[in-house]
């Protein structure tokens, strides 16, 4: 670990200036990512920011909109009623990340922004252009077991492992965040983006800005619902593949769905075209194999990962089942 | 009540006699030695797998605050015992074992290569990302798969083909071939990586110059004297061992690791007490590993289901400098009454550190492919599981042809099956379901030597009525201050709460290794011998306070509560305290040894385990979960059935790991680990363990030791692993010969 500075802030704006004002600065939230970056020599911030005291915690409900904080925790954010009841799908993908301690500490603005958990970003010795632009993607024809089969390009093949982002990314939620130039607000499917030929940037989010809070609208997605996570173990893992599933259901026909998998892709990764599929389809299996066969298209696998290839479709099916009650 | 006293103390769940001291922290581990002038240490490992060190850059980490020494092979100082390239310490396995900073050579990937000591340890772990080095690299071989061909036969059987790793042939080779029904089967256990709670970690300090005191993570404070006495030319006087409390150490304990030495130089280089405390990642590459294994089972059975022929082939992998070997194909030697049998073990050393054991070693891994291929010619022969195992019962040790010292396999399989519902399995996989989820029942058996060593225990018999006992045994987690009491409680006839047992450190009486599942044994066995002398020498001296004792015979004594009295006459009785008064003495003070006889030798002795397991299977999703275990062990006479039935716990625990998850990966392009911290190197958490209900037949082994018992701690693990394998075949008609059993096998 580097030497760093350490400054706190109160203020939203005291936060952003003083990131702005020094290149290598970065917010601190929880530091349950951030710290373990640091200690592996992975990123090397000058100072650190700590924004734990600005007053962006709150849950609240603002019209039938929910708006959460960027600095609540993940543990009482799943556990908040507002969300059990009218969002169990983030309720559910929360409680499906890290363990108990961890989400006591880690935060919503922080959780988005965690980095890939690809093991060549993890280890300086080994090549990765996340880390070091240009060395080369060590996944690629490494161990790529748990990599990406969609959006990926030959610079990266990481995936972006948060579970909540996959149920954010459903849910149509935005993300209001304050910079140098102001506010703005961006849809979370446009927060993550896709390697391309810079993979060391993981989100749009502009230098020296701050996340201030996550804006889900009401959407009736709240009673058949369900955030699958496939893992090597049955808690305390990152997902192989994880699916958030929403239906709105009247007399056994999807009137709405919202659907997207995490563990796939660099972002979290919307399924809009099998989402439309659904529109109007009777509730069955039928249905939602072939929405997962529309979900599928376009997927292509590595060396270790082809058996994601079954698994996604598999775990949309049965997402989509358990969501619709079927099981 | 008219039972004995010490009737209640053995067999008793009594509580840890240190539990206290764990759970409010008064435990001292390796590393929670504060010294006066302490200083830290961190080593840097080598980041290339193989080749020569061209120059080491320490000027940076030299000039950060608080740092004392960068040391390396370019300065470390000479240790005495490497000179003339001899061993520099016995090692445990065969060949060299590598010597820290002994020359510039790499031979594998995380290699310590420096160590960097400072006064904080923060200081210490900055400055030690500053030490740089250039290296000329040569080409590395660690895959095991490319190269399984290579695979060669150990030294130690070479030289002495009587040896138990030698090529083995009962009746005819390679007979199962000919067989009414066949089954040939691969079968791969991944490596698996030695993560027990507690780091590794040594405190050195030289009290003088060549006078060494280690407060070490070890599973023998005497064999580590006699190690570092030898590489650093000492007497053994001269070399303390202290290791009061390990956090689990399942095998990596019984290696002297290159860090150890590397610390024990940095504290005589910098003249002051050294701390090292290794991270996890140092785990996966310095403190050795269950090997990476290959094996090959052949098997043929009569249609009836009499096995007429094993062939089993294992190869196991170790380093280049240093040969790891284990018993990976005793169990089918000895395990079912088969005419023909033979088992080739071989070895192929890789770009790698050397491996060590690890609970149930080489049985584990063994046994993953034999009660594998068990079930596939059950399956085969479309015969219940249980009652092929029983067809082929041996009612002699067919392997030494040898009665055995005691065998209750049977009653293990009888009480197992019945409490796990074997009723309800269904022969045809796949024909049992719990809502969606698949359901299978499977089941492996265990077993492991009896083992019993030499050892001697001093006992101090106080003028207040209470008694130390002294030992140089460690204990690495089962309890073995519990049940030393226990024994000793029963054998001297004190209560518990009035007896201490003193452990882990070398100035203590002769203790082996804590290993192979032989401690309760071999130490045990010395506390009774302590026990029966101090009885002997109270007899001798109880007329001096009583008169009626005169011409009393030990066998016509009660010891009990403190006192002796007449076995005929209870109300003729006279306390410890009061005799030790007469004789005008402050204590009873002796060392007594205790070493197997010749007779037992006669037997053949072993431990055995049946682990009974039901799986859920998701047939879309292919996660696993084990619902229930039973487990039923033959271990003889169950000492304390509180800590014993955590040890079974453990050891399914550590088998479902090895069963479900873990799996240290080698990316061979760099020779490096890909899963190396917690977060990709999965054990099993709460979520993955069920309920386990364990089961002793609690019958004692008299032969093995006077109190009874056989080894526990390896049994606990070997036969979970190919159990769940074969539940999940069970469950969804899919055989997994590859460890681990992950989704993407089964979907
Ligand atoms: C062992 C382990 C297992 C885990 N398992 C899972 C899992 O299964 N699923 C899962 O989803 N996650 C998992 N996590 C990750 C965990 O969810 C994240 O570490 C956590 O959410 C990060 O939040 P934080 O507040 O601690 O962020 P920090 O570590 O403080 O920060 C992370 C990043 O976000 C930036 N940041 C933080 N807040 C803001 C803000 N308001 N505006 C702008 N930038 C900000 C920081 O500068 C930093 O770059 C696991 C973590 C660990 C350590």
């Amino acid at each position: 670990m580097n030497q760093f500075q350490y400054s706190r802030v109160t203020h939203s704006n005291a936060a952003v200036s003083a990131v702005s004002k020094e290149k290598a600065a970065m917010f601190i939230a929880g530091g349950t990512n951030l710290i373990d970056l640091m200690k592996r020599g992975i990123v090397n911030p000058t100072r650190l920011v700590d924004i734990n005291r600005v007053p962006l915690n709150e849950i609240k409900t603002e019209g039938n909109s929910l708006i959460i904080g960027a600095l609540a925790l993940n543990g009482p954010v799943a556990e908040s009623k507002l969300v059990t009841e009218k969002f169990p799908l983030l309720a559910q993908a929360l409680n499906a990340g890290a363990s108990a301690q961890i989400r006591n500490m880690a935060t919503i603005g922080g959780n988005m922004l965690q980095r890939t958990r690809c093991p060549y970003f993890y280890d300086t010795t080994m090549p990765c252009n996340k880390r070091e632009p240009g060395t080369g993607c060590g996944a690629l024809e490494g161990f790529n077991r748990m990599h990406a089969i969609f959006g990926f390009s030959d610079q990266c093949i990481a995936v972006h492992p948060s579970d909540m982002s996959v149920a954010l990314a459903a849910l149509d939620a935005s993300v209001l965040v304050i910079g140098p130039k102001g506010e703005r607000r961006i849809p979370f499917t446009d927060f993550h983006r896709l390697p391309g030929d810079k993979p060391q940037i993981d989100t749009n989010l502009q230098a020296g800005e701050l996340i201030t809070s996550v804006t889900i609208p009401d959407n009736g997605f709240n009673k058949n619902v369900h955030y699958l996570k496939v893992r090597d173990r049955t808690s305390y893992a990152f997902a192989l593949v994880s699916v958030a599933a929403a239906l709105q259901i009247e007399k056994n026909t999807i009137r709405d769905a919202r659907l997207a998998m995490g563990g796939v892709a660099h972002k979290p990764w919307r399924l809009t075209e099998a989402e439309k599929f659904l529109i109007g389809k009777p509730v069955s299996e039928a249905s939602f194999s072939e929405a997962a066969k529309i979900a599928m298209q376009g997927a292509k696998a590595f060396k270790y990962n082809t058996y994601k290839l079954t698994l996604a479709p598999n775990s949309i099916v049965q997402a989509l089942k358990v969501a619709a009650k079927l099981v | 009540m008219n039972k004995l006293f010490f009737d209640k103390v053995i067999g008793d769940p009594l509580n840890r006699v240190d539990g206290r001291m764990k759970v409010t922290g008064a435990a001292k581990y390796s590393a929670e030695y504060q010294l006066p002038n302490l200083v830290h240490a961190v080593v840097v490992p080598s980041t290339i797998t193989k080749g020569r060190i061209k120059s080491v850059d320490s000027k940076a980490a030299l000039r950060s605050p608080g740092v004392l020494a960068v040391i390396s092979h370019e300065n470390a100082i000479k240790v005495p015992g490497n000179a003339d390239n001899e061993h520099p310490t016995e090692p445990p396995t065969g060949g060299q074992p590598l010597r820290a900073f002994y020359n510039n050579k790499v031979y594998f990937n995380g290699q310590p290569i420096a160590i960097v000591i400072a006064d904080t340890l923060e200081r210490a772990q900055y400055a030690a990302g500053l030490v740089k080095f250039e290296y000329d690299q040569d080409k590395h071989v660690t895959d095991f798969e490319l190269n399984k061909g290579k695979g060669v036969l150990p030294e130690k059987a070479k030289k002495d083909p009587k040896s138990s790793l030698a090529d083995y042939d009962r009746g005819v080779v390679d007979a199962y071939k000919t067989a009414a029904v066949t089954v040939e089967a691969e079968y791969i256990h991944p490596t698996e990586v030695h993560n027990p709670m507690e780091l590794q970690a040594i405190t050195a300090y030289w009290e003088t110059d060549d006078k060494l005191t280690v407060y070490d993570k070890v599973q023998g404070t005497k064999p580590t004297q006699q190690a570092f006495a030898k590489e650093w030319n000492l007497p053994v006087q001269n070399v303390k061992v202290i290791s009061e409390f390990v956090g689990g150490a399942f095998g990596n304990g019984l290696h002297n690791w290159p860090h150890e030495t590397a610390a024990i130089i940095a504290a005589k280089m910098v003249k002051r007490p050294v701390k090292l405390m290794l991270r996890r990642e140092h785990m996966f590459y310095m403190v050795g590993y269950r090997p990476y294994t290959w094996q090959q089972i052949g098997m043929g059975a009569s249609a009836d289901g009499k096995i007429t022929g094993i062939s089993h082939i294992a190869i196991g992998q170790t380093s280049t400098y240093e040969e790891f070997t284990e018993s990976t194909v005793q169990q089918t030697k000895m395990m079912y009454a088969s005419p023909n049998v033979s088992t080739r073990y071989r070895i192929l050393p890789l770009d790698v550190s050397t491996p060590i054991w690890m609970r149930g070693p080489g049985e584990a891994t063994g046994a993953f492919a034999l009660e594998c291929a068990m079930d596939e010619l059950a399956f085969a022969l479309n015969m219940d599981p249980i009652q092929f195992r029983l067809a082929n019962y041996t009612d002699e040790d067919p392997e030494k042809k040898l009665p055995w010292s005691t065998k209750y396999l049977k009653e293990c399989l009888e009480v197992g099956a019945e409490k796990i519902g074997w009723s309800k399995r269904s022969m045809k996989p796949g024909g049992l379901r719990a809502g969606e989820w698949l359901v299978g029942y499977g089941m492996g058996v265990g077993t492991f030597g009896a083992h019993r060593g030499a050892a001697a225990v001093r006992g101090r018999l106080l003028a207040n009525g209470t008694i130390i006992f002294q030992s140089a045994v460690t204990d690495i987690g089962p309890g073995t201050g519990t049940a030393m009491v226990q024994i000793a409680s029963e054998h001297i006839g004190i209560a518990p709460d009035k007896i201490t047992f003193q452990l882990g450190n070398s100035d203590f009486p002769q203790a082996p290794n804590q290993g192979g599942s032989a401690t309760v044994a071999t130490v045990g066995s010395a506390v009774v011998a302590t026990c029966n002398a101090i009885k002997e020498k109270l007899l001798t001296m109880a007329p001096t306070a009583e008169k009626r004792f005169a011409n009393a015979k030990m066998e016509e004594i009660l010891f009990d509560n403190g006192q002796m009295s007449l076995l005929k006459s209870p109300s003729i009785k006279v306390s410890y305290t009061n005799i030790l008064k007469k004789n005008s003495l402050t204590e009873i003070d002796i060392i007594q040894d205790a070493k197997p006889d010749d007779e037992s030798n006669k037997y053949s002795k072993y431990s055995f385990s049946v682990h009974f397991v039901q799986v859920h299977v998701h047939p879309t999703t292919g996660q696993v979960k084990v619902n229930k275990v039973v487990t039923c062990a033959d271990a003889g006479k169950i000492v304390n059935k509180k800590t014993a039935g955590n040890q079974l716990i453990g050891g399914v625990t550590g088998g479902i790991g090895m069963a479900l998850m873990e799996d240290a990966i080698i990316d061979h392009r760099f020779g490096r680990y890909i899963t190396k911290d917690f977060a990709d190197y999965h054990v099993p958490v709460h979520a993955d363990v069920p309920q386990i209900e364990v089961y002793f037949v609690d019958k004692p082994d008299y032969i093995v030791d006077p109190m009874g018992t056989k080894g526990l701690g390896e049994i606990a693990i070997i036969g979970v692993a190919p159990a769940v394998a074969n539940a999940v075949f069970n469950a969804t008609g899919k055989r997994i010969r590859q460890l681990p059993i992950t989704p993407d096998k089964l979907i």
